[in-house]
């Protein structure tokens, strides 16, 4: 349903997109995961045809971005980071509207309006001025307006950024009925929550590059299996607790002094744990904590959009307004396991 | 939320059809009234202008300005209504720039409609604001001592004239809109034909007291002429080539305008 091929597009010295390929087949989920700047919106711009590409070829729905734009446009809906509705209509006009523009009847429109009010809880508020809805409204509002025509083709640019569980919750189940029902989504996420939950497939990419692809558990593959980690309670213990960790695991450990943490690879699973708890308590090192992590998908997405580590505090270049989908603390790069 | 049955059966892609063009266009403009309706004090603060205008020029500095053969006041007013319709269609330029800075400009140009119909619903709507603004300096006008002189079909032809000409510069806001893409620059922006075209001009003072290197432009530039024949419609007096020399500068506006807009939209990155 959607095919880039080789995409490039450049603003002034700025080059957004570096020749992009993307498959993406009909009724599965993409997600493009990035940093912000990595070209998640270009891409999305240029497959909405708000934005001609400068080389490459794509094509949503059998259509061609630039040739056959004004026919690729009924094929597709697109709801954005910034919810454009419009605040001085109210709910029901703003659908009403969008119905129209997609050269529905007015009687279809009207009926497919009221549809999409019910359908996101939005009849009570559906007469009221826009500007008086909340956020999660307004967002609902904006994705609703972009199902109106029911488009076989689906772009959603950060659908869930600044919403609160439960309204992002909701959201994630209707994207998964859509789905469920043929769409074919794309959505650009920074929240990897979100693309391990609702993707297909999960792209990649920064500073306008595919930098890795896979499903959400072959990414994770890449940086191979489980840690065993540490975390001493007392700073100076932790050139004792790494010489410790790397006689049970017999691997050579990581130590973050920032955190008090020491890590070493493992696949002995409860074993190895249990063994370096019993260690621990022998050479009386107090401990703040001692686990199992499996690699998360946070791992993934900053051990590749992050520049290679080079010594012992291997600091992810984490883009400021990353944060994971739950605020929870976010988790280590993990550099050192790719290799 | 509630479960509903999704029927998927897509919009079959249509060409865009001149009726369907005047559908969409149709859409818009509904769209930008009813944004009009509901801010009603925009409406009041594109009248305030002109009718301060209009104070200034017939209190103030009337008494200085001295027209041959008549009353400052018959001489101003008309000037005045065609400036309430040129500040009624700089709102133009404003809007869409919002609407660029709002990113509602991207769903529409996502949609499959009309690339024309955001522009001209736009502009079509605007007019309803340069009428209204007419209507109170007409009144106001009177109040203050103006007094039509002429048959009533030639004043209703002099009135379609101001708003004719307001029409076709709303177009040129529009430009000014699309190409600053900031409501603030495009306010700042729009004020500069505005006062160009207003003071190097037959609006306040007989071009003859100007120098005679500006005396060419003054007398020949759209605003110019088109007062020359709206002062010669509402009150009588020989019309000449004025009309025809109106209309002309209104359609070459439309014209040139309406392409280079057209062109912004089409390219246009919020």
């Amino acid at each position: 349903m959607i095919e880039v091929e080789a995409v490039a597009k450049r603003f002034g010295e700025t080059q957004a997109l570096a020749g992009v390929d993307l498959v993406a087949e009909q009724g599965k989920v993409v997600a493009l995961l990035g940093p912000n700047g990595a070209g998640k919106t270009t891409l999305v711009r240029i497959l909405t045809t708000l934005l001609a590409p400068d080389s490459g070829t794509a094509r949503v729905a059998g259509c061609d971005v630039v040739a056959d734009a004004t026919p690729l446009r009924s094929m597709i809906g697109l709801a954005g980071q910034y919810a454009a509705v419009d605040q001085l209509l109210t709910g029901r006009e703003n659908l009403e509207m969008v119905g129209l523009f997609y050269h529905l009847s007015k009687r279809e429109y009207r009926r497919r309006a009221q549809q999409v009010l019910e359908r996101f809880s939005l009849t009570d508020a559906a007469d009221r001025l826009v500007k008086t809805y909340s956020g999660g409204m307004r967002r609902r509002l904006d994705i609703g307006a972009s199902l109106i025509a029911r488009p076989p083709v689906l772009f959603l640019d950060e659908p869930t950024t600044g919403l609160d569980p439960r309204t992002r919750n909701d959201l994630w189940l209707f994207i998964e009925e859509l789905v469920a029902a043929g769409t074919t989504v794309l959505l650009t996420t920074q929240y990897m929550e979100e693309a391990e939950r609702l993707a297909h497939q999960i792209v990649v990419i920064d500073a306008g590059r595919v930098i890795a692809e896979g499903t959400a558990e072959q990414l994770k593959e890449r940086l191979g299996g489980d840690t065993l980690e540490a975390r001493v309670a007392n700073p100076a213990d932790l050139e004792r607790a790494a010489a410790l960790l790397a006689d049970v695991a017999h691997r050579i450990p990581r130590t973050d002094p920032d955190t008090r943490r020491v890590s070493v690879p493992s696949n002995q699973g409860t074993a190895l744990l249990i063994a370096a708890g019993r260690r621990f308590e022998d050479e009386q090192i107090a401990l703040a904590d001692l686990g199992i992590r499996r690699p998360s998908l946070d791992d993934v997405f900053l051990s590749l959009t992050s520049a290679p580590a080079t010594g012992g505090a291997a600091g992810g270049r984490v883009p400021p307004s990353y944060g994971t989908a739950d605020g929870r603390a976010q988790a280590q790069p993990q550099d050192v396991m790719l290799r | 939320m509630t479960a509903l049955k999704l029927d998927r059966e897509a919009v079959p892609a249509r060409p865009i059809t001149p009726g369907l063009a005047l559908r969409d266009t149709g859409g818009v403009a509904k769209r930008n009234l009813l944004r009009i309706r509901r801010t009603p004090q925009m409406l009041v603060i594109g009248a305030v202008q002109p009718a301060m205008l209009l104070l200034l020029f017939r209190y103030v500095l009337g008494g200085a300005i001295h027209v041959p053969g008549g009353r400052y006041v018959d001489f101003v007013v008309p000037a005045i209504f065609l400036e309430a319709v040129l500040i009624g269609s700089m709102t133009t330029s404003i809007g869409l720039a919002q609407d660029l800075q709002s990113g509602i400009i991207d769903r529409f140009r996502s949609l499959p409609m009309a690339r024309s119909a955001v522009l001209a619903g736009r502009t079509l709507a605007d007019l309803s604001r340069s009428v209204i603004s007419l209507a109170v300096m007409v009144g106001l006008g009177v109040l203050v001592g103006f007094r039509f002189h002429n048959d009533v079909g030639s004043i209703l032809a002099g009135l379609a004239l101001v708003i004719a000409f307001g029409y076709a510069f709303s177009w040129v806001y529009a430009t000014i809109g699309l190409a600053t893409k900031d409501p603030e620059t495009a306010q700042v922006a729009g004020i500069l034909p505005f006062f160009i075209l207003m003071f190097a001009s037959n609006a306040v003072v007989p071009v003859a007291t100007m120098p005679p290197w500006l005396q060419p432009f003054a007398r020949h530039q759209p605003l110019s002429v088109t007062i020359s024949a709206v002062r010669a419609l509402l009150e009588g007096g020989s019309l000449g080539h004025w009309l025809w020399q109106s209309l002309a500068w209104s359609a070459a506006l439309v014209l040139v305008f309406f392409t280079i807009s057209l062109r912004l939209y089409r390219n246009a990155t919020s």
